[in-house]
């Protein structure tokens, strides 16, 4: 046995592998994982921090208050009316955007041949990735007019005659840039994030469920409803929240399309405003530490805490499927 | 067939001729349905189409060698004999911004994909911080803009362009953390063990074997987050401000290409609203360049 071992090195001549790269590195990555939360956490105190004046001074009336007078000595400001921009312009966004992109997701995931999935796929990934001021150009030089003269005065005016409903289609704004302008820009530019969201998820659902769905005579429509939609029914929700949380935070496209007037709108033909068109289009101009910028801060605080919950709810819905 | 046959023949006459409209209307809802997607498909086609062809139509017009070499001139308009102005400020000033956006955002975004890939799992602290992480990447970026501003431009005493590039690179950190982890995970596990087994520490399983291995994904997601901040207006409106001269100082506001054309376009007189539409073209070009080779690269991979 003796003459055996002493053939091995002795153990405690081998060298041992340091362990000091391994915690340095270790570190490293949760010291960077940790930035992350920090980074987090300051933008939401950073923002407080500039909008306590403006609450201080508004109390918690600012957030429905909807005069908005950044004139020096008669300064009084209220989030109301871009936060009821904000929301609706979302929320118009979501309604015209859901059923083209459950089309395209569909159309997507059953109806195209193999090869044509891919390049229309990216086609519809690559309008995710033109730059929001690209829409707000395109919005403001092509989309206004065509809203303008074939949207608002030709059927626009029809509905305004309408009873109970026809409010919402009367306006004495002929410009064009109005709620319904910026609606149509967002919902272009949330579409792509619902579609690929949708068609994701599609593709997970098992393909024996539909096979066997297919097997009993069902058409692809009964199909959908049937065993595609209640398969991926949180997820869905969770993909449009995701886009609705894109649409509230979007602002230069927004800001050149809406009209920029601190006016709620109670017809889709009015303009508006939204809180980062507001915070676009006043902040630059405004004096460091005045009560108009400490109210833009206060303004955008709320945005972030309604985009927050927003893509926090969106985030935990996708958190089975897209793990 | 022939089970269908059998069963519509026991059925009365009446109730086979409605078995019938039910199949009719089945089959009629099933191509109206496919009807409405093929639409929905070529809507958004459509738009794609109208914003690339707008851009190439009316981008050209203005699109010479003077947009591309010239600074910022005042409108000519009804004067022609004042000299025509260019991007050459913006296209410098975004060119600056964006790449040290990058080179700042992209370790940072790398290690925390790194640590939710390898070391993270299925901890507390993982899960926050991957939440977080998919938070950031859709947060309104105008806000990002807001944050610079008081914590940067606010204590240096003015807009500069190193503001600019800090707010892009907070852009650049969750696309990174996303792209690194998805392909850190795809990693098969035994390639880990493999390395480990050898006798190499963690750290060097992670450095030498597994980025290398996920490198052409990696690179796609910096290539990505490149693209996205090039085009970002709304935080460089609050943190570098735009600057009508050529200007290299970080310390003084920058001028970028997506600021320049938001300023032009809203300007009101026509020879700068074609001028912005060359810009919009280069950005536009060079955002889907950008995003259409950083597919090729990760095609290549699958």
């Amino acid at each position: 046995m003796s003459a055996s071992t002493s053939t091995f090195p002795p153990v405690g001549r081998r060298r041992r592998i340091s362990d000091t790269g391994d915690r340095i590195f270790a570190a490293l990555c949760t010291a960077a994982g940790g930035f992350v939360l920090v980074l987090l956490g300051a933008i939401i105190v950073t923002l407080f921090i500039g909008a306590l004046p403006a609450f201080e001074r508004f109390g918690v009336a600012f957030i429905w208050g909807t005069t908005w007078n950044p004139v020096e000595g008669r300064e009084e400001f209220g989030a109301g009316v871009s936060i009821v921009g904000t929301l609706v312009s979302s929320l118009l966004a979501i309604i015209f955007a859901v059923p083209i992109a459950f089309g395209i997701a569909f159309f997507l995931t059953e109806l195209a041949p193999g090869w044509l999935k891919r390049p229309i796929g990216t086609a519809i990934e690559l309008l995710a990735a033109v730059p929001s001021i690209i829409y707000g150009m395109w919005g403001l030089f092509v989309l206004v007019p065509f809203v303008q003269k074939n949207i608002q005065l030709a059927l626009g005016e029809q509905l305004a005659a309408l009873p109970l409903v026809g409010f919402l289609f009367e306006s004495t704004n002929f410009a064009g840039t109005s709620l319904f302008s910026a609606s149509l820009v967002l919902a272009i530019m949330i579409l792509p994030f619902i579609a690929a969201t949708m068609r994701d998820v599609f593709d997970q659902v098992p393909a024996v469920y539909k096979e066997s769905a297919y097997g009993l005579g069902a058409t692809r429509w009964e199909v959908m409803t049937g065993v595609v939609i209640p398969y991926t029914r949180v997820s869905v929700v969770g993909g449009i929240m995701l886009g609705l949380g894109r649409a509230l935070g979007e602002t230069m496209a927004v800001t050149f399309v809406i009209g920029n007037a601190n006016r709620i709108a109670t017809s889709l033909f009015d303009s508006t405003t939204t809180i980062a068109s507001v915070i676009a289009m006043e902040f630059p101009e405004s004096l460091a530490g005045s009560l108009q910028q400490s109210a833009l801060f206060a303004i955008g605080f709320l945005l972030f805490v309604i985009s927050f919950a927003v893509l926090a709810i969106s985030r935990w819905l996708l958190r089975p499927r897209l793990k | 067939m022939s089970a269908v046959i059998s069963i519509s023949s026991v059925l009365s006459p009446e109730e086979a001729a409605m078995k019938r409209r039910l199949g009719r209307r089945r089959r009629l809802i099933d191509n109206l349905v496919r009807a409405f997607c093929l639409l929905a498909t070529g809507v958004g086609l459509f738009f794609l189409a109208s914003i690339m062809l707008t851009l190439l139509w009316r981008g050209i017009v203005a699109l010479d060698w003077t947009v591309l070499t010239a600074e910022f001139q005042p409108t000519r308009y009804g004067d022609d004999s004042l000299p025509k102005g260019g991007l050459a400020h913006a296209i410098v000033g975004s060119l600056i911004q964006t790449f040290i956006a990058t080179a700042i955002g992209t370790p940072i975004g790398l290690l925390v994909g790194t640590y939710l890939a390898e070391y993270a799992r299925d901890s507390k602290f993982g899960l926050a911080v991957r939440f977080i992480s998919d938070i950031l990447l859709s947060a309104p970026s105008v806000l990002i803009g807001l944050f610079i501003y008081q914590v940067v431009v606010l204590p240096t005493g003015g807009f500069s362009g190193m503001a600019g590039a800090l707010a892009l690179a907070i852009i650049v950190i969750p696309v990174v953390v996303r792209t690194t982890e998805d392909m850190l995970q795809l990693i098969p596990n035994t390639l880990r063990e493999a390395v480990v087994a050898l006798g190499a520490p963690k750290w060097k399983m992670i450095t030498l074997v597994a980025w290398r291995a996920a490198l052409s994904g990696i690179l796609t997601g910096v290539l990505l987050a490149f693209a996205r901040i090039m085009g970002e207006t709304a935080p460089l409106l609050l943190t570098s401000f735009g600057n009508n001269v050529l200007s290299t100082d970080l310390t003084r506001a920058m001028a970028s290409l997506p600021v320049s054309i938001y300023q032009q376009a809203n300007s009101g007189f026509p020879d700068l609203i074609e001028i912005a539409w060359s810009g919009a073209l280069l950005v536009t070009l060079g955002v889907l360049i950008i995003n259409i080779i950083a597919r090729v690269l990760l095609r290549k991979r699958h």
